[in-house]
């Protein structure tokens, strides 16, 4: 995401950010692929198509004002992480089946 | 390279020992293949390097579609004008793309524009030269997005996230860029003598100038050397130029041109071919400004920016506007 630790100042002038998302072609969810600057909404909408979808990538587009987008925090990587590495249960792989049971 | 001479603090690489526990911690992930991203934790040396260099790199891109755009509008046929407008409007999309990377580091994309237009930063010395004929255009796609391919393709691994996966969407559309520059080529070298003349003259003015992409010998430079540790660059300046001449002669016997270098020769020792230096001289005199179009093109870059300003306000007004308007509505 777009969102640097100290933000630089915003100058006069300057179209905002938009963060750009984007759903391919195989029914996978929006994901991320970059940012630009727009007046609007509507013209990031247009611009996205420009940069980012010029070889047919997507079929469609999510635009979202970077400042709307509220993120983790890195240095709460351990609080917010480590609780479920130690359920390793939560994981198939955790049970051992005999194999004459066959596929499961 | 589209990045060339950029300065690190200069005080060469310190060792894990000699690092506080933060920067330590940052250079062993670094060094186990990590990646840092936006709002990590990074020395100031780092960040102020990425953004000189990504800048410098997303300014080439931009004033690299100036040389093409020159013929644009003469393209022989209509085939070859649709291929290169999108030739063309890939470099403003790699620029877009690594524009976005750089402000993720705390410098806005204005910022940037004002520096350069005000040559407080640079771009890559090769968009300093003319494009004269059409052959050229042949030339700048097979021998100038052939160096940046060079030296994009190993950066799509650089410790810096954005600009990592910058670089893999660059990496996917540049390809088709070096091809369209060959097959033109191609095409030129089985045509008429005038044509084949037309393609070697282009190959002899923009050779040097293809050497000189990577920079001067960076073998012995400090500021190389810590912008390896921190994988901001993947490999020395010849590695680079080395891989870029092996690749690019047997091309040119292909294609039946020579290159204008009566020195060059197979080497079997080191497997690659000997090839002579550019005149590094005309290199740093093209980087202080003293290039056959320097002027040229960092004026029309600003009558660009300056003819923009009225639809950049025009835009920014409008969308105040709809949104008090839909306000009021409400």
């Amino acid at each position: 995401m777009n969102t640097p630790e100290k933000a630089a100042p915003k100058r006069t002038g300057e179209w905002p950010l938009f963060e750009v998302f984007i759903r391919g072609q195989h029914g996978l969810s929006h994901r991320h692929v970059g940012s630009l600057h727009a007046p609007d909404a509507e013209m990031a909408i247009k611009n996205a198509r420009d940069v980012y979808t010029r070889r047919n990538e997507g079929v469609s587009i999510w635009v979202v004002e970077a400042e709307a987008i509220h993120a983790s925090a890195p240095g709460e990587k351990e609080a917010l992480y480590d609780p479920s590495n130690d359920k390793v249960y939560r994981h198939p792989t955790f049970f051992d089946v005999p194999e004459e049971v066959g596929h499961m | 390279m589209y990045a060339q001479m950029i300065q690190s603090t200069g005080k060469g690489v310190k060792s894990l020992d000699e690092m506080d526990p933060t920067e330590r911690a940052f250079q062993e992930r670094i060094d186990a293949g990590g990646k840092i991203e936006p709002k990590d934790w990074m020395p100031a040396g780092y960040r102020k390097n990425l953004i000189r260099q990504i800048g410098q790199h997303a300014h080439s891109e931009i004033i690299g579609q100036l040389p093409e755009g020159n013929w644009i509008t003469r393209a022989p046929t209509l085939e070859r004008k649709a291929i290169l407008l999108a030739k063309v409007q890939d470099e403003a999309g790699h620029g877009l793309y690594l524009y976005c990377a750089a402000e993720t580091l705390g410098i806005t994309r204005d910022e940037m524009f004002e520096a350069l237009n005000e040559g407080r930063m640079k771009y890559s010395s090769i968009f300093n030269y003319p494009t004269l004929t059409w052959a050229d255009m042949g030339a700048v796609g097979w021998l100038v997005d052939g160096a940046a391919i060079m030296n994009q393709v190993p950066l799509q691994r650089t410790s810096y996230g954005p600009y990592a996966r910058a670089m893999v969407r660059i990496c996917k559309e540049e390809s088709f860029h070096q091809r369209q520059g060959f097959d033109i080529m191609m095409k030129m070298c089985a045509g008429s003598e005038a044509q084949k003349r037309m393609a070697q003259d282009a190959l002899n003015r923009f050779w040097y100038p293809s050497l000189m992409m990577f920079g001067p010998s960076d073998a012995e430079s400090v500021h190389s050397a810590q912008s390896m540790a921190w994988k901001i660059k993947m490999n020395t300046n010849d590695e680079l130029r080395q891989k870029f001449v092996d690749q690019t002669v047997p091309q040119a016997e292909y294609l039946g041109l020579t290159v204008p270098d009566e020195t060059i020769k197979w080497n079997d020792e080191k497997g690659g071919y000997d090839f002579a230096e550019p005149d590094w001289t005309e290199f740093y005199d093209v980087l202080a400004g003293n290039g056959p179009c320097n002027h040229d093109r960092l004026e029309t870059r600003k009558q660009a920016w300056d003819d923009g300003a009225w639809v950049r306000e025009g835009m920014l007004a409008h969308a105040a506007k709809k949104r008090t308007a839909k306000v009021a509505a409400e």
